[in-house]
């Protein structure tokens, strides 16, 4: 397919993200099949040849994230996807990348777990994505985009933000997103340039001392450095990366949190309640690491209380509440993977909300 | 006064931990005196495994990175993809290579990843202080084979070289040891052809080291060479098992 | 119709995904805000298929749809499964050849329409889809057919692109029927 500057073009979720990340400068795509994310992987494999890139289907999950790190530590910019299960094998690579402070984006299109769970939509890896992405002192950027536009424009948000601060990012979508089409509009960035990266392992061309690529520390003292170096970089993207969406919130009693596709049902119902008369507003985190915490603080300043919509049993809610400090209930609403709430039963929440 | 011997300029001059009698340091010789003869350090990246060479990235002057254990292949996969003008090779050990990066190894050579890669094999996990390697001989005592290895309840070994050569993808696959003078020549011979298999763009090279670890086996340097002429030798017979350089490309 | 939220549903095969992106696309094409969202399932042939097709001037909020104000049903499963659901004054679309319930509700609009028969009839065995699409823009306007042209020529393959003036004539016979 071939596409002119700033042309609305209908594109599925996933092959959006492909689409995006090209754009972006990635050329070199690892992945594995697994539903709901298989049309990313298939956009990949008809475009990378054609455009000099590389696509490749590797053994595993583990492999694919490793082969992701090597092409990191080459100072280029790579990329994977997978699903819930997939992803917590690729845990060992992201933990081995936050540790070496390589950049590269992990998109998770999520699906109902634990274990095999199920293939339809879910949101139950919030505490994998936020919480442990893999073992050791780490973080890495969380980006949960709630349109495909949205998924175009973090794809490219999340590759410049995992270069500045040398770290992994990951786009935490769902397979409602990964499977719906919507209009998007794909900006031009082939004349942007991609920042050099003095510290890649791409031959030192008899110009320079060796670069070294590594997590290893045997020397506690100097693990320890590293990793509080590495904690004063989160520091400051906690302070300045944070994105969220306020929709109706200036005068808002009430407040319903949720991100990705759950936010845009949430959306529906606050639409309908604002027009039963009733105060409230939605806040929605874009990036769920770092966590828009000055924003829920701000919404929750004049609030009776919270209500968090999850597709997973009430993984964000512990967020909300530090975020806010507990300073008013946090009530919680939601459904496991596949069975997607319905812009009516969070309205009835709402209104019990309102009532109580 | 003229120099006879020294360093090769490939190697750092970070002094190696590897214990007294091991042949760690012959080999990480042999492939910096390769790399120096071929002169493409300043191209090369090296991939050091998780096990007993996992500080080889302090050792190599090229351009180094350390991978996740066994995932030595997938790494070098990743930066030969991206950089493909670039000579990369991995450095993996028996448990790395052959246990718990089966599946890398395999599939880098069934794809015929255009690497380079060097098997140390000296039948036993030495980091972690002798535990029983994938190479582990039969009867062979090891701190979780007390009893010596018994294939009724752990197997077989696995011959690694025998195996990648039956796949397409691997153009050369030469096993060789480091216990005397001819063989460690012999060695630095397989290793110089492995990487110029990878110069020449013909797919996946691995030069498999049948090695000793005189700490873990207990045994005197000398003797660590001995028991491995005596019992792994014919268990790992020594030659070339795949040879598909000379052949025209089609 | 300023907001319509379509469920189309059927078998798999009988090309109700792809009717869903042709509307889709028809939204896209009149500079509307638009979302097409499958059900999927693990079966890639065969069993059933549904997707949710919203078209509006505002931005979308849920894609997906629970209440429809337009379905289209071409087997019953589907009949049983969403009849229930659509929305008072909405519309349904019914393939008469392949149900032959009625629907037994009086505060929604039905429309029987023999499209698998009429498209064997007229030798355009597999449009039966379009078919219901043509029903579907002449009750609704959700497009026009000068849109609906520029969709097709848009959507369908550089191959197939001689199948456009068939598909035309099935849009047309819905349209009629």
């Amino acid at each position: 397919m071939v596409f002119f500057m700033a042309e609305r073009v209908l594109m599925k979720g996933n092959e959006a993200l492909a689409e995006a990340a090209i754009r972006a400068g990635c050329r070199n795509f690892f992945g594995y099949p697994i539903t709901p994310q298989t049309e990313l992987a298939a956009y990949m494999a008809k475009r990378m040849p054609k455009i000099g890139g590389t696509y490749l289907q590797a053994e595993s999950e583990i492999a694919a994230i490793n082969m992701v790190l090597g092409a990191a530590s080459a100072g280029v910019r790579a990329m994977t996807s997978s699903s819930s299960p997939g992803v917590s094998l690729k845990t060992e690579g992201i933990s081995y990348m936050a540790g070496s402070d390589l950049p590269a984006l992990i998109i998770n299109v999520q699906r109902g777990g634990p274990g095999l769970g199920g293939i339809q939509p879910s949101q139950s890896d919030y505490w994998q994505a936020t919480r442990a992405p893999g073992h050791g002192d780490l973080h890495v950027l969380v980006f949960a985009p709630s349109s495909v536009q949205e998924m175009v424009d973090l794809v490219s948000k999340a590759y410049d933000l995992a270069d500045n601060y040398r770290m992994p990012a990951m786009i935490l979508a769902d397979g409602m997103l990964g499977q719906m089409m919507e209009p998007v509009v794909l900006s031009d960035e082939s004349d942007k340039p991609l920042p050099k990266k003095e510290w890649a392992a791409c031959g030192h061309n008899n110009e320079r001392k060796h670069n070294i690529i590594n997590s290893l520390y045997l020397t506690a003292s100097e693990l320890e450095r590293l990793v509080k170096e590495r904690f004063e970089r989160y520091k400051v993207i906690e302070e300045k990366e944070p994105m969220f969406e306020n929709y109706c919130t200036d005068d808002a009693e009430y407040i319903v949190v949720a991100y990705g596709a759950t936010s845009r049902i949430a959306k529906a119902a606050v639409k309908e309640a604002r027009s039963e008369g009733i105060k409230v507003g939605l806040v929605r985190p874009i990036t769920l690491w770092p966590f828009p915490k000055k924003a829920m603080a701000a919404a929750a300043e004049n609030a009776k209380a919270f209500l968090c919509v999850e597709m997973s049993m009430g993984q964000m809610i512990d967020d909300v509440k530090l975020a806010i400090n507990c300073k008013c209930p946090v009530g919680f609403f939601g459904h496991t993977g596949g069975v997607i709430p319905t812009p009516a039963e969070v309205l009835e929440e709402i209104k019990k909300m309102a009532k109580a | 006064m003229a120099v006879v011997f020294k360093k090769p300029s490939a190697l750092t001059d970070m002094p190696t931990h590897y214990c007294p009698g091991c042949t760690h340091g012959i080999i990480h010789r042999l492939v910096a005196e390769v790399i120096d003869e071929l002169g493409i350090e300043g191209k090369t990246v090296g991939i050091a495994p998780v096990g007993c060479a996992v500080m080889a990235y302090n050792y190599f002057a090229c351009d180094m990175i350390e991978a996740p254990h066994g995932r030595a292949p997938a790494v070098a996969t990743g930066v030969k993809r991206s950089l493909p003008g670039n000579v990369v090779f991995t450095y993996q050990g028996d448990g790395d290579l052959a246990a718990i990066g089966t599946a890398e190894t395999v599939h880098s050579a069934t794809r015929g990843e255009n690497i380079t890669v060097i098997f140390v094999n000296n039948a036993i996990y030495g980091m972690t202080g002798g535990q029983m390697a994938p190479t582990t001989l039969p009867g062979q005592v090891t701190q979780t084979t007390p009893y010596g290895r018994d294939v009724k309840v752990a197997g077989y070994p696995v011959r690694i070289c025998e195996m990648v050569s039956t796949l397409d993808g691997t153009a050369y696959a030469e096993r060789v040891a480091v216990d005397c003078v001819k063989n460690v020549n012999k060695a630095k011979k397989a290793i110089k052809k492995a990487f110029q298999t990878q110069l020449e763009g013909k797919g996946f090279s691995i030069v498999e080291v049948v090695s000793a670890c005189p700490t873990n086996w207990g045994l005197a340097p000398n003797d660590a060479l001995e028991w491995l002429r005596n019992n792994m030798l014919p268990y790992y017979p020594l030659g070339v098992y795949k040879d598909k350089t000379e052949e025209v490309k089609e | 119709m300023k907001d319509m939220n379509a469920i189309l549903a059927g078998f798999g095969g009988q090309g109700i995904l792809f009717m869903g992106k042709v509307i889709a696309y028809a939204g896209l094409f009149d500079n509307r805000e638009v979302s097409w969202l499958p059900s999927y399932g693990p079966e890639m042939r065969g069993g059933t298929a549904n997707c949710s097709v919203c078209i509006s001037d505002d931005p979308i909020c849920s894609p997906l749809v629970n209440n429809p104000n337009v379905l289209i049903v071409m087997n019953l499963p589907s009949f049983d499964k969403f009849i229930d659901k659509v929305v008072p004054g909405g519309i349904v679309i019914i393939d008469s050849t392949l149900i032959d319930k009625k629907v037994q509700r009086d505060d929604i609009t039905a429309y029987y329409v023999p499209a698998t028969a009429l498209a064997e009839e007229n030798g355009m065995k597999g449009l039966a889809n379009i078919i219901l699409m043509g029903k579907m823009m002449s009750v609704t306007n959700f497009c026009t057919k000068e849109t609906m042209q520029k969709t097709l020529e848009k959507i369908i393959p550089p191959k197939k692109q001689h199948l456009i003036p068939k598909n035309m004539s099935a849009v047309e016979l819905g349209i009629n029927a």
